[in-house]
């Protein structure tokens, strides 16, 4: 007796460890197979990169009638449109299946992951991985490229930092929306398009200058569903603007706040879910 | 220590109802009280009840799956509810209605990757894999993906996949529904080598008395989540009176066969049912029949599990323990000897 519960007190470093490489073998397993029906998994990929291109496309087409959106040109609109675009897709690249969790606990399917030695939350994240989701990627890398060349901004160290934390933490952000929207699931078995309001719908919003839009709205962003956190305030710092509401400056570099307390708000949503799966069993 | 420890086992739901407009009110529901068993290594108990009778529920406490309200509970040393991952690699689970594998893979790959998740070194997994393979005729089936397979292919990879860490205890949950005769067989036989040669516990639910019969030397029945029965099947039929039917065709239509040992239910032209003691061989029976009459066929029916318990309710549990059923084989009140 108590070797086997000597056995099973592992440390919580190593058993992150563990699940990160159980995420990487499934997801590696996953590319696998898509790889197998090269065609078709070429098409959905050039499909992305078309479908979210067309999105820019249209931003183009708008500009071609105004000058300005929300007192952006469109190097600077780009700039946010990819941004927060980059971090959207990095994000549903990593885990963008996890919104399956409802349909897997319908059809019963959630319960062989249960009794499976690899963190539920690996399992999840990794459900049928997918390559095609570099389509996104590559689209807002093409376009944040182009805005930087375009934008010719004076780059010192401070910014470059700034450009790579909005990437980290705008992933992070994301991340943490998804994994809430999941969690969402142990209570709503289909819930997944609530959680897309927040995920895809919150990308769609803060691609474009939050000037456009209510400040109160803008307020919520910030303060209720922090996803201006994403790309909107670092990108007030690169680009040299003042904060249009004038809200604190100090804002611009609250990300990384924002990200490890919505990080955290998940962790707590996900534990609760599965212990609230474990009491019910439905 | 025995291998599965289960001591005063509960399990409540609180399932709210609605009650007028907007009121709700909360009920509790018991699906598993009171439960206790052990069960010891190389066992192979057969685990039966009505649907919603808490089967499920109990085996989805021993997998970790679920956790308990109430009572203690420990697999292999482990507490399920607490351990759960540590468990995982103590036993496998076969849900015979749902698959665990990956639809898309081929078998062989979904075996490489169980590999990896599970860390089973390399010689013992070769090993293990060509085992099964044989045993469980895979052959033709390592490069198919899941979802081209059979039911019955689609089992048989599954219980290999179940088993490629060398697990203690198996659960298999409906392994042989909906498979056709032959498969069952096949299975069964595959079952039984695996407790023999390897010693891995089996504990299995089924709506098929005959698993039980070819498999389990132990049926524990559970019903409104206590257990009621828990020995040996023959006794169970005995005690339960159960019948089995045995279904005569003749030649010609005749009156009511006379035979010892059993008793004429019905009688349609020149099919005739015959039912006899559950716990008797059909084979005198069979034999008397077919030298005193002309015989065109025969078949029998087993006597199905909601019968079972109908019938052990309708004869009163000794006591009312259930606990007591097991252990008192001498005295069997109410057995026509």
């Amino acid at each position: 007796m108590a070797d086997a519960l000597a056995t099973v007190r592992r440390n919580p470093l190593s058993g992150a460890l563990w699940g990160l490489r159980a995420y990487l073998i499934l997801a590696r397993m996953w590319v696998r197979v898509s790889l197998s029906y090269r065609a078709s998994f070429a098409a959905l990929t050039a499909g992305q990169f078309l479908i979210t291109g067309l999105d820019f496309v249209g931003i183009v087409v708008m500009f071609t009638n105004v000058d300005t959106l929300g007192g952006f040109g469109l190097p600077e609109v780009a700039f946010l449109y990819a941004g927060s675009g980059l971090c959207l897709g990095l994000a549903d690249l990593a885990l963008g299946n996890i919104e399956r969790l409802g349909a897997r606990i319908r059809t019963g399917s959630f319960d062989a992951m249960m009794v499976r030695p690899v963190p539920l939350y690996a399992q999840a994240c990794a459900d049928e991985f997918s390559l095609r989701r570099l389509g996104r990627i590559a689209q807002s890398m093409a376009v944040l490229v182009w805005s930087v060349v375009v934008l010719d901004l004076a780059w010192t160290p401070l910014k470059v930092l700034a450009v790579a934390g909005m990437l980290v933490c705008g992933t992070t952000i994301f991340l943490a929306v998804f994994t809430l929207g999941a969690a969402f699931q142990f209570w709503t078995t289909d819930g997944s398009e609530a959680a897309n309001a927040f995920t895809y719908g919150g990308n769609t919003l803060t691609q474009y200058p939050l000037t456009i839009y209510p400040a109160q709205l803008v307020k919520v962003l910030t303060f209720v569903v922090p996803l201006a956190f994403v790309n909107w305030y670092p990108s007030l710092y690169v680009l040299d603007r003042p904060d249009p509401l004038g809200l604190p400056a100090a804002l611009q570099f609250a990300s990384p706040v924002a990200a490890l307390a919505l990080t955290l708000l998940a962790r707590l949503a996900w534990h609760r879910g599965v212990r609230r799966y474990r009491s019910t069993g439905s | 220590m025995s291998l599965i420890e289960v001591d005063r086992l509960g399990r409540s739901f609180v399932v709210r109802r609605r009650a007028g407009r907007f009121r709700r009110e909360a009920h509790t529901v018991h699906a598993v009280r009171d439960l206790s068993f052990t069960v010891e290594p190389g066992e192979m108990v057969g685990y039966i009840g009505p649907n919603g009778a808490g089967k499920s529920t109990t085996i989805k406490m021993l997998t970790g799956i679920l956790v308990p309200t109430a009572g203690r509970l420990r697999v292999a040393g482990i507490d399920p509810s607490r351990d759960r991952v540590a468990l995982t690699r103590r036993i496998g689970v076969v849900f015979g209605q749902r698959t665990t594998l990956w639809w898309d893979l081929p078998l062989r790959d979904s075996f490489a990757l169980l590999r990896r998740i599970y860390r089973v070194d390399a010689a013992r997994f070769r090993r293990n894999v060509d085992t099964f393979t044989e045993l469980l005729d895979l052959g033709d089936l390592l490069d198919t993906p899941v979802r081209q397979l059979s039911l019955g292919q689609r089992m048989r990879g599954d219980i290999a996949a179940a088993l490629l860490h060398d697990p203690e205890i198996l659960y298999l949950d409906e392994p042989t529904i909906g498979l056709d005769v032959v498969s069952k067989g096949r299975l069964r036989e595959f079952l039984r080598t695996l407790n023999a040669e390897r010693g891995v516990t089996l504990l299995l639910t089924t709506h098929d008395l005959q698993d039980i019969e070819q498999l389990c030397s132990r049926v524990m029945v559970i019903d409104h989540g206590s257990l009621v029965y828990d020995g040996a099947l023959h006794q169970l039929h005995a005690r339960s009176e159960s019948t089995r039917t045995l279904v005569v065709d003749l030649v010609d239509e005749a009156d009511p066969i006379d035979v010892p040992g059993a008793t004429v239910r019905r009688v349609e032209g020149p099919r005739q049912w015959l039912s006899f003691p559950a716990d008797r061989s059909a084979a005198p029976l069979v034999a008397a029949v077919a030298a005193a009459y002309d015989v065109a066929d025969l078949s029998i029916a087993e006597p199905d599990i909601e019968d079972v318990i109908t019938r052990i309710y309708a004869h009163g549990v000794p006591g009312g323990q259930q606990a007591g059923l097991s252990h008192d084989a001498g005295a069997t009140p109410g057995v026509p000897r």
